[in-house]
């Protein structure tokens, strides 16, 4: 597949179709995520979404931000509505109900409809093939409802169900590995991608729309309100993130794993991976693990980044 | 227009509707597998995997799944049905309220089967009677031959513009389902002109253009957005207009099949039988109705004026008609094929009561509650309840208003 090239001025003149006016707090992750990605769209696109922070900032009734056709119908149901869509425009155009052109559907949910709640429809969807992209703009946490962990949420961090008490100090797991999971269906498509590396991740939306059959996009989105981080510092902070390693940049097509190039530095130079702390630092939802007493809770978490750092270079071919 | 010459074929209840729903030029089908409904989507899949029918067929994950896909190809602007059965009704119960609030004109038969627990495969009304109130039409089938014709019918129902509401059709699991009895049908052609192209409501886009209510790249419209105090009202208040409308939208329809088909059912929403003079009356749904009528013809035989009234739509409750066809017997037994725990007797009992409320000369209402989880319906039985209303239509008094019969006391 030829990668799509552009210039900067080229994709500053794309078309909108998420629009501003919508109402994300300041400093929204998944925001940055979603304009991205449908700026990437390479004609006719219908969008859905779960239930979630962006449904809800985008849609207010009689309001939208979406310039395109767009549906909400559940939380757990994006890629399921994704596969409704796209079996029902595949008949109609076969019958010659609609225009015979195509197409792109593209469904968006956050950690929690997609981890979680909607996971058993995306691992439905995408086993039977259908062809839509599905984008995980990850927030770590229900942040929707008041933020709750989901199994997107990283080790340690607090959240409103895994307070950081005097007992427990914040989530007691690790985040599910869920890129690897869905690589592990065998699907034409899967990539990593953070709002920090704009560039990277519209290619790989693109890409994502072009590849025949089911694709899945895990965008990494900072949330200002519940990962406690100035609302100026979310790029910054998932910069961070992928060079800590703590998200690292990758794509596979049809389990073949591939870096990406921010990552792919830090494989030839590893002395350029940064320690966790420094992102951990960025964000109150870690400051409890500052303590003495939780210092072996940053050990844990180091350990298991760089646990899961092996694993991947393994799996690009480059340890 | 005239009658249409047909075929009468053996069909099972499943194979009936089936059959229909390939008739019908269905777009999308998404569904999944549940007892005793598995022959639809089985015979669904033969027609696919045999090039009869022209249909994505989506053989999903769960119900839950079904439901949303069906919701997403129907906003897509695709024709859409779909199958299930109690536990599988269940599993779909959030998505039922997104198709009904979404206004798409989905149609599912649904071959009623009892809910668990304990775990029961075999026929009542308890899945069904729990998405009462959930925004779907819902209409009773009495055999094979009304499931056939009622799913054809429901396509109309379910698009017509003035309703735009999704419909369920239900035959009863096992009794219908799994047996066979000879249908008519009628040619594929006759069937396709009768239900047309689906057609798409228009509304209102946010530039004050007129435009399918559907997911179109050319004309964008945002559908399922947040909705709250200052719309949802109204939008809920809509969803009970189109529903009042649906009374007529159903008999026109039926009236209409009817003409090509030679096949009536009352008038599509209630179907009275040997009711006019009938001082005693059994009210119920679906099959038992089947078995009601030969205890009737008996009991007319012994000059006893006995009579039924089948509910055939549920939803919309036809008040008028349960009211016009009630008003002055003397005793009336209400049948529920399902409990309502608590809540002092069944659901249609509870429909049936509401409705006669306001007449002058009410008939003395009862409630038997009868053939859970499959429990055989003799005629015997039905005999007994007969026999009991006779003697509260002499006497005027009314031992036991809900009562459970046909079982270990």
């Amino acid at each position: 597949m030829t990668e799509w090239k552009f210039t900067n001025k080229e994709f500053a003149q794309t078309e909108e179709k998420f629009l501003s006016g919508h109402r994300a707090c300041a400093g929204c992750g998944p925001a940055i995520a979603l304009r991205l990605v449908m700026k990437a769209a390479r004609g006719p696109i219908i969008a859905t979404n779960s239930t979630g922070c962006m449904e809800v900032v985008s849609t207010i009734y009689p309001y939208t931000a979406w310039k395109i056709p767009w549906i909400h119908t559940a939380f757990e149901t994006a890629a399921a509505n994704a596969a409704g869509i796209e079996s029902a425009l595949k008949i109609l155009r076969k019958k010659g109900r609609i225009p015979d052109e195509q197409v792109d559907v593209v469904a968006f949910s956050g950690d929690g409809g997609t981890f979680d709640i909607g996971f058993q429809g995306l691992s439905g969807a995408v086993e039977r093939g259908h062809d839509f992209l599905y984008v995980l703009y990850d927030n770590e946490a229900y942040m929707n409802t008041g933020i709750q962990r989901s199994g997107g949420t990283p080790h340690g961090a607090w959240t409103t169900t895994s307070p950081a008490g005097s007992v427990v100090p914040g989530k007691a797991e690790f985040k599910k590995p869920l890129a690897d999971i869905m690589v592990a269906h065998n699907m034409p498509y899967v990539a990593t991608a953070s709002i920090s590396h704009w560039k990277d991740m519209v290619i790989k939306a693109r890409k994502g729309m072009e590849v025949n059959g089911p694709a899945f996009l895990h965008a990494f989105a900072p949330c200002p309100r519940g990962w406690r981080s100035a609302t100026e510092k979310s790029v910054e902070i998932a910069r961070l993130a992928v060079e800590t390693c703590v998200f690292p940049l990758w794509e596979a097509e049809y389990g073949k794993y591939t870096l990406s190039a921010p990552s792919k530095t830090i494989a030839l130079k590893p002395e350029k991976k940064k320690p966790v702390d420094v992102y951990l630092k960025t964000q109150g939802r870690f400051r409890h693990l500052f303590k003495p007493e939780n210092k072996h809770v940053l050990e844990e978490i180091q350990n298991e980044i760089n646990r899961r750092w092996q694993k991947l270079l393994k799996d690009c071919e480059m340890n | 227009m005239a009658k249409v010459e047909q075929k009468t074929i053996p069909l099972n209840g499943d194979n009936a509707v089936a059959l229909a729903a390939k008739q019908c030029d269905v777009d999308v089908v998404a569904a999944y597998p549940i007892t005793p409904q598995t022959i639809i989507v089985e015979k669904f899949s033969e027609y696919v995997a045999d090039g009869e029918v022209e249909t994505a067929f989506v053989c999903v994950e769960s119900e839950h799944t079904a439901m949303t896909c069906c919701i997403t190809a129907s906003a897509t602007g695709a024709r859409t049905f779909t199958a299930t059965a109690s536990a599988g009704l269940a599993l779909m119960h959030e998505m039922l309220g997104v198709a009904s609030g979404c206004r798409t004109p989905i149609v599912m038969s649904v071959v009623n089967r009892a809910m668990s627990a304990p775990i029961n495969i075999h026929c009542d009304h308890s899945d069904a009677m729990c998405e009462r109130d959930i925004g779907w039409i819902q209409i009773y089938a009495e055999n094979s031959q009304e499931a056939y014709d009622s799913i054809i019918q429901a396509f109309r129902i379910a698009e017509d513009l003035e309703v735009t509401l999704p419909t369920m059709v239900g035959l009863d699991g096992f009794v219908l389902s799994h047996t066979l009895e000879n249908v008519a049908v009628l040619p594929d052609e006759a069937v396709k002109q009768f239900v047309g192209i689906r057609q798409i409501p228009m509304v209102t886009n946010h530039e004050g253009k007129l435009v399918p209510f559907k997911l179109d790249p050319a004309n964008p419209l945002t559908i399922g957005p947040l909705d709250l105090q200052d719309y949802y009202f109204e939008h809920k208040r809509q969803q009970e207009e189109s529903m009042r409308k649906a009374l007529d939208v159903i008999k026109q329809v039926h009236d209409e099949y009817a003409e090509q088909s030679g096949r009536s059912y009352g008038n599509g929403l209630v179907e009275a039988y040997k009711l006019e003079d009938a001082e005693i009356a059994a009210v119920c749904m679906g099959s038992t109705a089947g078995t009601v009528k030969t205890v009737v013809d008996e009991l007319r035989a012994n000059g006893i004026k006995a009579g039924l009234l089948r509910i055939r739509a549920f939803r919309p409750l036809p008040v008028e008609d349960i009211v016009s066809n009630l008003s002055g017997k003397k005793a009336v037994a209400v049948m529920d094929r399902a409990c309502s725990f608590g809540g002092n007797g069944g659901p249609l009992f509870h429909e049936i009561r509401h409705a006669v409320y306001d007449l002058p000369d009410k008939p003395k209402l009862v409630n038997r509650i009868y053939g859970l989880g499959g429990r055989d319906i003799p005629p015997t039985m039905i005999d007994c309840i007969y026999k009991e209303l006779q003697k509260i239509a002499e006497t005027g008094e009314i031992e036991r208003t809900v009562q459970f019969v046909g079982l270990r006391e």
